[in-house]
C-alpha cells in the first residue's frame, strides 16, 4: 500500500519536474500582457503576431530545413560508415571508432569556433551552407554509435548467408542488412534531428549573412525580453512533437498486431 | 532505389536553395542588428523606395556582433553597435568611414548627440537610438525620495533591490556615488570603487540580466538598477513605478548606425542609413521600441507625454554629471579583475 503511494509520487514527480516548465510557458502565451511573470487575462494575440513575425518564421524555416537535411545526410553517411566499420579488423575499428567520439565529448563551443576558422581560412561564405555543413558534421558521430550496436546484433553469418544463396551485395544490404539495422537507424535519425534543432552554440559560429536558426533569434531578443510570442512559438512545436509522437506509437501498435 | 532517388533529390533541392538567391541582380542589404530592435515593417517600404532588399539578422549583445565581424566570414553592411563598442572597432579599423554628405537626413539628428568622444566628427556613425541607466522603484512599496545612488547602500532597502550583471554599470555606480569618473584609469579610485561594492553586497537581492522586468512586475524586487529602455517598458505598463536619474551622475548610452569593414554594398547602405534617419521612420522604430530616439523630426512626432519623462527624454539639466562610456583598452583587465574578485567574495 504505502509502496503503492510511494511508487505513484515518484512518478508523479518526475513527470512534474518535466513538464511543469513546459506547461507554465503555455499558460503564458495565452496571457494578455508582455510579462511573463503576471496573469492579465486571456488571449490569443500572440498566436496572431508570431504569424505575421517575419523574422520568427524564416528562423523557423531555416530551423527546420536545416535539421531535415542535416539528420537525413548525417543518417545516410553515418550508416554507411558504421556498414563499413563493423566490417573493419577489429584494432582499426577501435581507432576509428575512438576518433569518431572525440567530437562528441568536445565542448561545443570549440567545434563551433574551429569550424568557423575552418570556413573563414577556406574563404567560403558563411550562411546556411556553413550551417548545414556544421550541422551534419556534430550529428554523424551519433548515428554511428546508434547504428553499430545493431549490426553487432545481427546474427553474423547472415549476410554471408545471403551471399551464398544468390544476392547480389547491394540486395543483400537492402533485403537482409537493412531491415535488422532500421531501428538503429531511426534512433540516430531522430537524434540528429533533436539535436540539431536544439543547437546554439555551432549553429552562431558557423552561421551568418542573414541566416539564422530559432535558438540565435530567440537568444538575440533577450536584451529586449523574450516576447509571448516564443512561448506560443513553442507550445506549438510542442503540440507537433506531441501529436507526431502519438501518430507514430499507434502506427507500431498497429504494425506488431 | 528509395534512398537514392531521395538523395537526388535533396542535392537539387539544395542546389535550387543556393541559386536561388544569388542569379538576381537585385541588391541585398546584409543588416545586422539588436534582436527586435527596428520595426521590421520598413523594410518592405525601404525595398519598395529603392528597389534594395533587406537580408535581417540579430545579435544579442555587442560582443557577438564584433566577433562576428572580427572573423570574417561575414558582410554586413549595416550594424548597430553601442558607443564603446563603436570606438574599439574605430581603433581595430574595423569600420568604413561614412561619407555624410550623401546622408541628407543626417542633418535632423540632434546636435546634442553629434560629435561625441567615441567618434568625434561622426566619421563612422550615425546616431540611432540613446538612453540612461538609472534606478526604477515601484511607488507601492518604496515611498523615500529616491534621487541618489545612497538608496543603494541604504539598509532599509536591504534585499529588496537588484543590480546589474554587467560588471562596467556595476562599477560604474559605485565610482559615481564616490564622485570619480565612471571611466578613471586611477587604480586607487577602482580599489574605493571595489571597497564599496563589497560593502553593498549582502544588501543586493541579486545581480541580474534579462529577467529584471519580470522581478519588478511580480514584484520580488522592488528596486533596481536597469537601463532607460527596460524602465520605460515597464512603466508603460505599469504607471505605479517610476524612474529615477540619479543625481551623482549615471551612464549615457548609444547605439549608432555603422558601416562595417568588408560591406559590399557601400552606396545602399548609405541610402539606408539615410532612409532610417528620416523623420516618420524614426518615429515608426521608436514607438515599436520604446527605446528615446536622437532624431528631431521624429521628436516632433512623438507622443508628447514622452517629452520630459526620465524614462525617455529627460530634461537636460537631469543629465549633468551624466558620461559615456570610454574603450578602457588595456586598463580593462583592472576592471575584469575588480568584479570577479567581487562576484567571488
Amino acid at each position: 500500500m504505502v509502496n503503492k503511494f510511494i511508487r505513484r509520487f515518484y512518478t508523479f514527480l518526475i513527470f512534474g519536474f518535466l513538464y511543469a516548465p513546459i506547461a507554465v510557458l503555455a499558460v503564458f502565451s495565452f496571457n494578455d500582457s508582455k510579462s511573463t511573470a503576471k496573469w492579465e487575462g486571456f488571449t490569443l494575440d500572440w498566436y496572431q503576431s508570431l504569424f505575421s513575425n517575419n523574422y520568427i518564421m524564416k528562423s523557423l524555416y531555416y530551423t527546420v530545413l536545416v535539421a531535415l537535411i542535416a539528420s537525413v545526410v548525417a543518417t545516410i553517411i553515418g550508416t554507411f560508415a558504421a556498414f563499413g566499420l563493423f566490417y573493419m579488423k577489429s584494432w582499426k575499428q577501435k581507432a576509428i571508432l575512438n576518433v569518431n567520439s572525440i567530437p562528441i565529448l568536445n565542448p561545443d563551443i570549440v567545434t563551433g569556433v574551429s569550424l568557423m576558422t575552418l570556413f573563414v581560412a577556406l574563404n567560403v561564405n558563411l550562411g546556411l551552407l556553413t550551417m548545414i555543413i556544421a550541422h551534419v558534421t556534430f550529428c554523424i558521430p551519433y548515428v554511428v554509435l546508434s547504428v553499430l550496436p545493431k549490426l553487432k546484433q545481427m546474427p553474423g553469418e547472415m549476410l554471408e548467408a545471403a551471399l551464398d544463396l544468390g544476392a547480389t551485395p547491394w540486395y543483400a544490404f537492402k533485403k537482409v542488412i537493412f531491415p535488422e539495422i532500421k531501428p538503429g537507424i531511426i534512433t540516430g535519425a531522430l537524434i540528429a534531428f533533436t539535436l540539431s534543432i536544439d543547437d546554439f552554440v555551432i549553429s552562431f559560429f558557423t552561421t551568418g549573412n542573414g541566416v539564422s536558426n530559432l535558438s540565435i533569434a530567440i537568444y538575440s531578443m533577450a536584451r529586449r525580453g523574450i516576447k509571448p510570442e516564443i512561448n506560443a512559438l513553442s507550445t506549438l512545436m510542442f503540440l507537433t512533437v506531441l501529436v507526431l509522437m502519438l501518430i507514430l506509437n499507434k502506427r507500431t501498435k498497429i504494425e506488431e498486431i | 532505389m528509395k534512398k537514392i532517388f531521395a538523395v537526388v533529390l535533396l542535392v537539387v533541392l539544395m542546389a535550387s536553395l543556393f541559386t536561388g538567391c544569388s542569379n538576381s541582380d537585385q541588391v541585398v542589404l546584409n543588416v545586422y542588428n539588436w534582436g527586435d530592435y527596428i520595426d521590421e515593417d520598413i523594410f518592405q517600404q525601404f525595398e519598395e523606395e529603392t528597389g534594395i532588399k533587406i537580408n535581417y539578422e540579430t545579435y544579442a549583445t555587442n560582443e557577438e556582433m564584433y566577433t562576428k565581424i572580427n572573423k570574417g566570414g561575414t558582410q554586413y553592411d549595416i550594424a548597430i553597435p553601442s558607443e564603446y563598442m563603436i570606438e574599439k572597432m574605430i581603433k581595430e579599423d574595423l569600420l568604413e568611414p561614412i561619407d555624410l554628405t550623401k546622408i541628407p537626413n543626417y542633418a535632423n539628428i540632434d546636435d546634442q548627440f553629434k560629435n561625441l568622444s567615441f567618434d568625434p566628427n561622426n566619421q563612422y556613425s550615425v546616431p540611432y537610438f540613446w538612453g540612461t541607466v538609472g534606478i526604477i522603484y515601484n511607488t507601492n512599496l518604496i515611498d523615500g525620495p529616491i534621487d541618489s545612488w545612497d538608496v543603494l547602500w541604504d539598509e532599509q532597502y536591504a534585499r529588496q533591490f537588484t543590480m546589474v550583471d554587467s560588471q562596467r554599470d556595476s562599477i560604474m555606480v559605485a565610482l559615481k556615488k564616490l564622485g570619480y569618473s565612471m571611466n578613471t584609469k586611477n587604480l586607487d579610485e577602482l580599489e574605493e570603487a571595489k571597497q564599496a561594492l563589497i560593502e553593498q553586497k549582502p544588501l543586493v537581492l541579486a545581480y541580474v540580466g534579462d529577467n529584471v522586468k519580470d522581478m519588478l512586475i511580480s514584484e520580488e524586487a522592488s528596486m533596481a538598477v536597469v537601463w532607460s529602455g527596460e524602465a520605460s517598458a515597464v512603466i508603460q505598463e505599469y504607471d505605479y513605478f517610476e524612474y529615477a536619474l540619479p543625481k551623482e551622475g549615471s551612464n549615457m548610452w548609444f547605439d549608432n548606425i555603422v558601416i562595417p569593414k568588408g560591406a559590399k554594398n557601400i552606396d545602399a547602405a548609405h541610402q539606408f542609413i539615410d532612409f532610417l534617419s528620416r523623420g516618420d521612420i524614426g518615429f515608426l522604430n521608436a514607438d515599436y521600441v520604446g527605446y528615446a530616439t536622437c532624431n528631431i523630426e521624429t521628436m516632433k512626432l512623438i507622443d508628447p507625454a514622452l517629452i520630459g519623462t526620465t524614462y525617455a527624454y529627460p530634461d537636460k539639466n537631469l543629465l549633468e554629471n551624466f558620461e559615456i562610456f570610454q574603450d578602457p583598452g588595456d586598463f580593462i583587465v583592472e576592471y575584469d579583475r575588480i568584479w570577479t574578485e567581487l562576484k567571488a567574495k
